[in-house]
């Protein structure tokens, strides 16, 4: 856990950082944050208890819990991460622990888009890649700097091709991930579509 | 590319612009908010001094941390109570349409919208809930989303998304007796896999889909997101106008007309295009328990716990995490399986045919003596129902507790919680380790007449053995 925490803003287009090496598949929501811990209305706090029942089970040889982890911030990880809870809880945990992008195999569609609507970058890579990286992260730190420009990420020894949804590494480079403002920018059209709507209309209830 | 489908008339409809990047900007036509994930956005209109664009196209509803033994006010657990004040306060602000406590029409908000006539084909719905699927039911585009875009669909109205790709998984012939809706869901998501939805809007279709209720058809829906697709759909039917007509909310009079025609237009057809098509005989399921930690993980009553040999390579790793954790061995039977606690509720089945389905199975019987059983209507409305029947007395005769509405141990957020690693048979959706409150708590997830069957012999049983 880090002790101050700034969230990302504006534009995204290099990060660098230290890897930390998650295994499993289908690892869900409700195991990056349990329940009990959404009770609150306000995100402040969530870091401490990433993965609360987990790191509890493995009593302290969880990687979030290893102090050679200590200050990672890439985020490892198998197929299918985030699947289940919509709860932005799950994010905003990992972000507030110190997490600025993930690498997986594969991801849950909404904690994908959870992911990108706060700024932090979602990248696939092969199984094989990813177990390679993750065999590398058993022995030796691996940092990486990534590029989003051209989806590439470094290190000493290796240069990987990473893949990002196309419209989500444009939104990164221009900043517009935080798509209230490019949302609002449309208020004409905004209303002109909802006068198009057939049920508005019909819906005399919605007044 | 899938065309001329259900989803790709309702997309083009709602589409507002094409984003810089290639996502497109997406109108909401209903948004749905409840307590958990509804605070922090609130907070961050009032951070962008933003006001909510169309105050009246949203509806709010209190569920996930209602306790369901007590709910008197102030509640007994103060973060509780400051969560249903926080949607009190920002619902008055904003004039924001809220049922609350009493009002007759709280209860779980996937559960509420339909009984309502709020939702209706053709639109498309949000909601900060994965289980927001669940309106696909009625032909709607519905799905779950963050607590940014909660913010971006109050302060906008609209979304940036993807389109979805669409998969029709078509379903031949009829669920046989004794088998649910709940069966044939939790069969699809273990044939495809709890991944094979990521990118996908599932359309469910086929002569066992046309033949299921509204209500099983939205247990279908809602648990598409179980199989990866956060947005599941069925094609709106006679049925599907048959349940809105008269409800509160529902079109009246000459609208009700060109609603109809409307609605039927909808319809993917003959000349619809998928991205993918799948095809399953129902008339094969028969009762379905999950084993393991993810929802895919299931088999038949009579079928044995899998051993890893006959897994792929890819469900390996975490069926070993499984057996471990639920304390299995592979080529064990699922079936006789002690239970400790036996749960009827959920969005998933926690509506009046759910109950009404368990009722019939526990009739003039008494569950077993080591089991604590409870059962927590979906809504308001589902237990005022429920009483008129005289359904809650078959519950409290057979040793059920009857419960207030609310979400409960489906994911545990009051105190409705499993202890230690105790078995639950339960009729929610999520079978994840510790989602039902207890860090080793096990969860069984099977149809609410599943868990009827269980509450009885304290044992995970077969229900065809107890109708005729």
């Amino acid at each position: 856990m880090k002790s101050e925490f700034t969230p990302p803003i504006g534009k995204i287009s290099h990060l660098k950082g230290k890897c930390i090496s998650l295994i499993g598949n289908d690892i869900d929501t409700d195991r990056i944050i349990p329940a009990r811990f959404l009770k609150c209305v306000n995100f402040d706090s969530l870091g401490e208890s990433v993965f609360e029942d987990d790191r509890k089970t493995l009593k302290g040889s969880h990687p979030f819990d290893l102090e050679e982890n200590k200050n990672a911030s890439i985020l490892i990880v198998n197929s299918n991460f985030g699947c289940g809870s919509s709860r932005e809880h799950a994010p905003q945990a990992l972000m507030r622990w110190g997490i600025k992008a993930i690498v997986g195999e594969s991801f849950a569609d909404i904690f994908y888009s959870n992911c990108i609507a706060i700024g932090i970058p979602c990248f696939t890579l092969p199984k094989k890649s990813i177990e390679e990286i993750q065999n590398y992260c058993d022995n030796k730190f691996l940092f990486l700097e990534i590029d989003l420009k051209n989806s590439l990420a470094k290190s000493k020894d290796l240069s990987l091709n990473l893949e990002i949804k196309e419209s989500s590494r444009k939104m990164f480079l221009s900043g517009e991930w935080d798509a209230t403002s490019t949302l609002l920018e449309n208020g004409n059209l905004i209303e002109n579509k909802f006068y198009q709507l057939p049920y508005i209309k019909f819906n005399t209830h919605f007044s | 590319m899938s065309q001329d489908t259900l989803f790709d008339k309702v997309w083009d409809l709602h589409k507002v612009s094409s984003l810089p990047g290639g996502s497109d900007q997406i109108f909401i036509g209903l948004h749905l908010i409840h307590e958990v994930t509804s605070p922090q956005a609130f907070g961050a209109l009032k951070d962008k001094n933003l006001k909510v664009k169309f105050p009246e196209r949203t509806v709010a509803t209190v569920d996930h941390i209602v306790p369901t033994d007590n709910q008197s006010r102030p509640f007994k657990d103060n973060l509780a109570e400051q969560m249903i004040e926080t949607l009190e306060k920002n619902c008055l602000e904003h004039k924001i349409r809220f049922f609350n406590i009493g009002s007759g029409n709280q209860g779980i908000v996937h559960v509420v919208a339909p009984e309502l006539g709020l939702t209706q084909p053709g639109m498309t719905i949000a909601c900060g809930d994965s289980h927001t699927s669940t309106h696909g039911a009625f032909g709607s585009i519905a799905f779950g989303i963050g607590t940014s875009q909660v913010r971006d669909v109050l302060a906008t109205q609209t979304i940036a998304m993807n389109k979805l790709k669409v998969r029709q998984i078509w379903c031949d012939n009829k669920l046989s007796k004794g088998v649910y809706a709940k069966d044939l869901v939790l069969h699809i998501i273990n044939e495809l896999g709890v991944k094979a939805g990521v990118g996908f809007a599932y359309e469910f279709a086929g002569p066992a889909i046309d033949d299921l209720s509204m209500e099983e058809r939205m247990t279908i829906c809602n648990m598409s997101i179980e199989g990866g697709a956060r947005c599941g759909y069925i094609n709106p039917d006679e049925k599907t106008f048959i349940y809105i007509k008269n409800k509160l909310c529902a079109p009246k009079n000459e609208h009700w007309d060109k609603a109809l025609t409307w609605w039927k237009s909808l319809k993917s057809n003959e000349n619809s295009i998928y991205d993918d098509v799948i095809k399953l005989d129902a008339s094969k399921i028969e009762p379905t328990v999950t084993w393991g930690i993810t929802p895919g993980q299931s088999i038949s009553i009579n079928q044995q716990i899998p051993l890893l040999d006959d897994l792929s390579p890819n469900d390996k790793l975490v069926a070993k995490e499984a057996y471990e954790y639920m304390s299995f061995k592979p080529g064990q039977l699922i079936k006789n399986t002690p239970v400790d606690v036996c749960f009827i509720g959920s969005c998933t089945n926690g509506r009046i045919s759910d109950l009404r389905v368990a009722a019939e199975v526990l009739k003039d019987k008494k569950i077993s003596k080591n089991v604590k059983a409870f059962v927590v209507p979906g809504s308001e409305k589902v237990a005022t129902e429920a009483k008129q029947e005289g359904i809650d007395k078959v519950f409290k005769d057979s040793g059920f507790q009857w419960r207030e509405p609310g979400c409960s141990m489906c994911l545990a957020m009051n105190s409705d919680k499993l202890i230690g690693n105790q078995v639950s048979a339960s009729s929610s959706n999520r079978n994840f380790k510790g989602r039902q409150g207890s860090p080793s708590g096990r969860t069984l997830l099977m149809s609410p007449a599943m868990v009827a069957a269980a509450a009885i012999n304290g044992k995970v049983s077969d229900v065809r053995e107890f109708i005729n």
